[in-house]
């Protein structure tokens, strides 16, 4: 991401020149790649066969992007601070996750929970399967073919590339998700954070660390 | 034991993770709805996620490495769509047309300069 642009201020050029006070240039009139037409046609079809409207894949999309991390966090933090909440958690996950007003989708769910003795991670390591409804859309990188083929067969390895390292006497559990199982991490409280409320809590955990390959960091 | 196929990579050998990531864009997120809606019990469900994973290793290994992920699914959409029936390919074939034609470069080329 260098001067390899500068080429764009050479007013001969066909680049659209950038006018800052423009209308931005709508991404509708950048020609389509074949999936992105395909996702378009196919959503059209669906939608003239009724088998869904306009509306509910609207809907769909904006509810799904209304899934982040920030939900996991929710639930990680209730659990650090509520003793019962945690010890439903860790045995029904979908009731304790709707206690709160959370839905974890249609799949099943359990969480497995950090310990000094114990650190999990989890993988799909056939496809993609991750609580999308409690972290929204995975990284690449879980998705990758390098993340799903060393991390059962090398976690230590695989989360130091994390910056995570696991001392050798702690049982590293690797979480292989399916369409009929998904895991999520509660990840341990950090030292420091005794005076910590519920929100305040929240706010130290990320994806990665429910998704097992960081640990919180105490607050900074 | 047969031999494995090429999505089954669990403890095979690879590089190390490249943490890479990106903002998923509106035709990946249409993707994921259209999935979700097929899926969904209310549909039928006229899809279900077991036969969109079907559709992906089916693909072959050079496809499946080639595409990204949502190209992955919607190719897959596509396709078990088209065999059971449920779209007809001559009809995406003309939908296509229509979509790529909504883009065509002359409604842009006024902007130019």
């Amino acid at each position: 991401m260098s001067n390899d642009h500068s080429h764009h201020h050479d007013h001969g050029h066909d680049h659209v020149h950038a006018d800052p006070h423009a209308p931005r240039k709508d991404l509708e009139d950048i020609p389509p790649t074949y999936h992105q037409a395909l996702a378009d046609a196919v959503a059209e079809l669906l939608i003239e066969k009724g088998v869904f409207t306009g509306g509910d894949l609207r809907d769909t999309i904006e509810y799904m992007q209304g899934r982040t991390p920030e939900l996991g966090a929710k639930i990680t933090a209730r659990a650090w601070t509520d003793p019962e909440f945690k010890a439903k958690l860790l045995t029904n996950a979908k009731e304790a996750a709707a206690e709160i007003g959370i839905d974890t989708g249609p799949a099943p769910l359990l969480v497995m929970e950090n310990t000094p003795d114990v650190h999990n991670v989890i993988v799909c390591t056939l496809c993609s399967c991750y609580p999308v409804f409690l972290l929204g859309k995975s990284p690449d990188w879980y998705k990758s073919r390098e993340y799903r083929s060393r991390v059962v067969r090398d976690p230590r390895t695989v989360l130091s590339e994390f910056g995570t390292d696991i001392a050798p006497e702690r049982e590293l559990r690797v979480h292989d998700s399916t369409a009929d199982m998904r895991y999520m991490i509660l990840p341990m409280r950090p030292e420091g954070t005794d005076g910590m409320d519920e929100a305040q809590l929240a706010q130290l955990v990320t994806r990665d660390s429910l998704i097992g390959v960081i640990e919180v960091n105490p607050p900074a | 034991m047969s031999e494995r196929r090429y999505h089954d990579m669990g403890g095979l050998d690879a590089g190390p993770v490249a943490r890479t990531e990106h903002n998923f864009e509106p035709w990946e997120n249409k993707t994921d709805a259209i999935v979700r809606l097929l899926s969904n019990p209310k549909s039928g469900p006229l899809m279900r996620i077991d036969e969109l994973r079907r559709g992906i290793e089916d693909m072959g290994p050079g496809i499946y490495d080639e595409l990204t992920y949502y190209e992955r699914w919607i190719a897959s959409v596509a396709n078990v769509l088209i065999e059971k029936g449920v779209i007809h390919v001559d009809e995406l074939g003309r939908k296509l047309e229509e979509v790529k034609a909504r883009h065509a470069p002359a409604s842009t080329a006024a902007s130019e300069g």
